[in-house]
């Protein structure tokens, strides 16, 4: 398993990628034999640690009684996902330091992405770039981008629904970015877990297609409110499924009121330029950091 | 299974404690938990007891801890306490709000012998 996701094994495309410390790291059988009569000396003597330390006292009966075993609580405060920030923060040092910038797009599957990503590329015309496509199985996006001609890797989550930090910086080791390109990071087709799992990214990119219905921000609130940008695609499709692209912006800002909205449709190019000229800014903004927001 | 994967992430952050403090046991592990942080409590609870099997952890007690929803209201400008994610603000009853706590998922100490 990986690190902190669990999602079973992931792998980098051409590059199994088994963490034999993963599977070991189920059976601790350390030796303690000379801690104890240190952990026992100590035990005595701290009582009140607010940091990471031990609390004697606390226990049921509220006494310590030299000689019987006494239940310590160990104060943590933790975040759960503490690792996968680490690996995250690692990754958003790397790309600040190339002034990489890094998006995340995140949906449902089917909401069009790939294609999107595809006519991107097209449009960007000779802008350095270069995709981590997410997916549980297949490398058939990562071809559909190469088809392109531009750079991309293929990580298949396995079980996994999510990308996470870690994986995501190992996909950037197999890229070789160049300073000041974009990175897109194609999440696995999921609007539920993705919103969770930090990966280090300038911004996350929500993609709806016309096609879903108005409520879905509302049934997958936390996606959209760790949204920067919605893009409502398939537009050219809305005369056909009574679609209420007013309505749909509405309920995006319900639940993000500083959510940015863009219609587009990736196949008959509506809106396309919006959508490039949003991407150009946000690469402007990230070479020279005293001009950004 | 997204609560599978912070199970793993609690199980990496009691290992390393359960080697800092030469911990035999966990009897309780305290979580803080978000009313937004989108963790389903039932579907926790299941995968942390199939996650700490084998660990020092197995067999111990999951005591979820809720922390209330916080949302910045657009329209009265004022930091208000939601239970639903989708819930008017309690003050002005504009609809327009922006979580800003309640997402916390936190471990927050650990009853060990």
């Amino acid at each position: 398993m990986c690190n902190v996701c669990g999602c079973g094994t992931g792998s980098v495309e051409g590059h199994s990628h088994h963490h034999d410390h993963g599977a070991g790291h189920h059976h601790h059988d350390h030796d303690h034999d000379h801690d104890h009569d240190h952990d026992h000396g100590h035990s005595h003597h701290h009582h009140h640690h607010h940091h990471g330390d031990i609390h004697f006292g606390q226990g049921p009966a509220g006494v310590e009684v030299p000689g019987m075993t006494q239940e310590r609580l160990i104060e943590i405060e933790t975040d759960i996902l503490a690792k996968n920030d680490r690996y995250a923060a690692a990754n958003r040092t790397i790309l600040a330091g190339r002034e990489i910038l890094a998006l995340n797009l995140v949906s449902s599957p089917g909401s069009g992405k790939t294609t999107l990503l595809c006519k991107t590329i097209e449009a960007l015309g000779d802008q350095p770039l270069a995709v981590i496509e997410g997916d549980q199985q297949t490398a058939n996006d990562a071809d559909r981008i190469r088809a392109t001609g531009a750079k991309a890797v293929q990580v298949n989550t396995g079980k996994g629904c999510h990308l996470d930090g870690h994986m995501v910086g190992h996909a950037m080791e197999h890229l070789e970015l160049a300073a000041n390109s974009i990175l897109f990071i194609e999440n696995v087709g999921n609007l539920v877990c993705p919103a969770g799992f930090d990966l280090g990214e300038d911004a996350k990119v929500a993609i709806l297609s016309v096609t879903e219905g108005e409520d879905k921000p509302l049934k997958y609130p936390d996606m959209f409110t760790a949204a920067r940008l919605a893009i409502l695609n398939k537009v050219d499709l809305a005369p056909y499924c009574d679609v209420d692209l007013d309505l749909y912006e509405a309920n995006l800002r319900r639940v993000n009121p500083t959510i940015d909205i863009l219609r587009v449709s990736a196949r008959t190019g509506e809106g396309m330029e919006t959508w490039i000229t949003w991407l150009r800014d946000r690469l402007a903004q990230k070479a020279k950091p005293e001009a950004a927001e | 299974m997204h609560e599978m994967s912070l199970c793993e992430g609690i199980r990496n952050v009691i290992e390393d404690q359960a080697r800092i403090h030469a911990i035999k046991g966990v009897k309780a592990v305290r979580v803080e938990i978000g009313r937004f942080a989108g963790v389903e409590k039932p579907a926790l609870e299941f995968a942390f007891e199939v996650v700490m099997r084998g660990s020092v952890a197995e067999g111990a007690r999951l005591e979820m801890i809720d922390l209330p929803g916080r949302a910045m209201c657009y329209d009265c400008v004022k930091e208000v306490e939601i239970d639903d994610r989708l819930a008017p603000c309690p003050d002005c009853g504009g609809g327009r709000l922006m979580p800003v706590g309640g997402d916390e998922m936190r471990i927050k100490d650990l009853e060990v012998i």
